[in-house]
């Protein structure tokens, strides 16, 4: 036997860009396989053709910045991105409105800025954003979950909604989020026991995917890709926010801490979005911060907001906060002191 | 009363920011955000400064121009009327506390020129505020900027070191990064 005499210290370290963004990639399948399941193909089409393009994007930018195209191709993290926005993005999403809101992912939110590591904002929630406010219609259009409609869309079908929009009539129906921001004047039961998009604990579909996303999440958090600081921030302080303003059931009251927890785009956002190393605050105290800060903005913008779902902008608005709380929670290094204001 | 109020101050802090949404001010926000010390000094002078003026040009107009029936000359007096606010302030600043002319000295006369001030101003007249009304829109209106002004940065000294593609280096990229920001903002629609 051949032994490896090496002198210490034997760190290792395994992870790469490239090994953290597969390993997102691998966390996110449970939650895309609830989403098939439920709503069809659709948004296994999205996320398909928002990476072709995503590549093609990236490629682009490197090749007019002369880098190499391998190294910076093989880090996975504009796949990361399509995968975030071709899950974000509705069912069924024609291939214009995909393609715009990638390349405006890719090319302005990232490369604008010098690549990966530089963007201030979230590349994945800057493409959403720009399409929800340019593409409303579009973009408010969801599939009817398994259950509640006779055929939900095959492989062949979802292919032809992305590719041929004209010729493909899908049918759409009000999210969970919207139906309760609509509802006026009924009482929560009865609203739950009316509108059929209701499930057991949030909407049908939803909160399974949310519990599959939050798997996929715990799992990330197992393996150490990010730190539990920000997600749990975010999830207690959406949680807290939602019980301040429960009243019961009352028809002006904004849904259970349960339902915001599973519904919408919370459990993505906690595990998959708000994680990006990036884009949020670096210490410890400041991702308590921003995650905190996240989850009462999305409250906020869900309960009083004129948008459906509110975790792309509460991201976007904590990312333009972030400097900010990094300069306010900068740790101290053992052996110094807090470093003295300097005297005006 | 209260309600009405705090409705005022969130509305012109978040959802008519009034750099981020109704585009006022943005020479000094691009001018000064280079660092985030001197974005501090200068939010703290404009905070006093548009607070002030807002209060003073709705006194003016209400009990000197509206009497006179002169309310065409509103513009003209509230450039009139910030110019001599601003004075006053560093005047005041200069005798009473030579710390805070230090912090804020440079600042003050710049304020002259923030088309936020005279925009607050105006719109005050529009929308037929009150003098606490007033007072409390040019102050929610300052806190907006003061808000905005200061992540920003935050935000542009890290976009310092990025590796941005050089066409794009300097005021482009903040122009781009306030784009971005006045779109995250577009999240606040709605809330009051």
């Amino acid at each position: 036997m051949k032994l490896l005499r090496v002198s210490s210290p034997h760190a290792h370290g395994p992870n790469s860009t490239q090994r953290v963004m597969q390993q997102v990639l691998l966390a996110s399948l449970p939650g895309v396989f609830v989403l098939t399941v439920f709503f069809g193909f659709g948004t296994l089409v999205n996320i398909l053709w928002a990476a072709v393009v995503a590549l093609a994007c990236e490629s682009l930018a490197l090749w007019l910045r002369k880098r190499p195209l391998g190294f910076y191709l093989g880090d996975c993290s504009a796949l990361v991105t399509a995968l975030l926005l071709g899950i974000a993005l509705p069912p069924y999403a024609p291939w214009w409105l995909i393609a715009i809101g990638v390349a405006s992912a890719i090319l302005m939110a990232k490369h604008l800025y010098g690549g990966l590591g530089y963007n201030p904002f979230n590349p994945a929630m800057v493409g959403y954003v720009v399409l929800l406010i340019s593409f409303p219609v579009q973009m408010t259009s969801w599939a009817p979950p398994r259950g509640l409609t006779e055929n939900v869309p095959g492989l062949l079908d979802a292919l032809r909604a992305c590719f041929l929009p004209g010729q493909f009539d899908a049918i759409t129906m009000a999210t969970p989020l919207d139906v309760l921001r609509q509802n006026s004047g009924l009482m929560m039961d009865d609203l739950w026991a009316q509108a059929p998009q209701f499930g057991r604990w949030a909407g049908i579909g939803w909160e399974w995917a949310n519990l599959a996303f939050l798997a996929g999440g715990l799992w990330l958090l197992y393996r150490r890709i990010f730190t539990w600081h920000a997600p749990v921030a975010f999830l207690a302080s959406l949680a807290l926010m939602a019980a301040l303003f429960y009243d019961g059931g009352s028809s002006a009251s904004g849904g259970s801490p349960l339902f915001h927890l599973l519904s919408g785009a919370t459990m993505l956002g906690a595990f998959f979005i708000i994680t990006d190393p990036v884009s949020s605050a670096v210490s410890v105290r400041g991702r308590l911060v921003f995650g905190a800060l996240i989850g009462i903005l999305v409250y906020l913008i869900r309960a009083w907001g004129n948008y459906p779902d509110a975790v792309a902008f509460a991201v976007l608005i904590a990312n333009l906060c972030a400097p900010f709380i990094d300069h306010y929670t900068q740790p101290r290094t053992y052996g110094h002191r807090p470093p003295a204001r300097e005297d005006a | 009363m209260l309600a009405d109020y705090s409705v005022l101050l969130i509305s012109a802090i978040l959802v008519n920011n009034f750099v981020l949404v109704q585009f006022l001010g943005l020479c000094p926000f691009m001018g000064v955000s280079n660092k985030l010390e001197t974005a501090m000094g200068m939010s703290m002078a404009t905070t006093f400064v548009l607070t002030l003026a807002s209060a003073c040009s709705n006194l003016t107009y209400h009990l000197l121009l509206e009497p006179l029936g002169l309310e065409y000359l509103r513009t003209i007096s509230f450039i009139l009327v910030i110019a001599v606010v601003v004075q006053f302030t560093e005047m005041v600043v200069r005798k009473s506390s030579p710390l805070l002319h230090r912090v804020l000295g440079v600042y003050l006369p710049l304020i002259t020129t923030n088309c936020a001030v005279l925009g607050v101003a105006l719109l005050n007249i529009n929308k037929e505020h009150n003098f606490l009304q007033a007072l409390f829109y040019g102050f929610g209106a300052a806190v907006g900027f003061s808000l905005v002004l200061v992540l920003f940065a935050a935000m542009r000294e890290r976009l310092a070191v990025a590796d941005v593609p050089v066409p794009f280096q300097g005021p482009a990229i903040g122009m781009i990064t306030a784009g971005l920001m006045a779109l995250a903002f577009m999240g606040f629609a709605g809330l009051v």
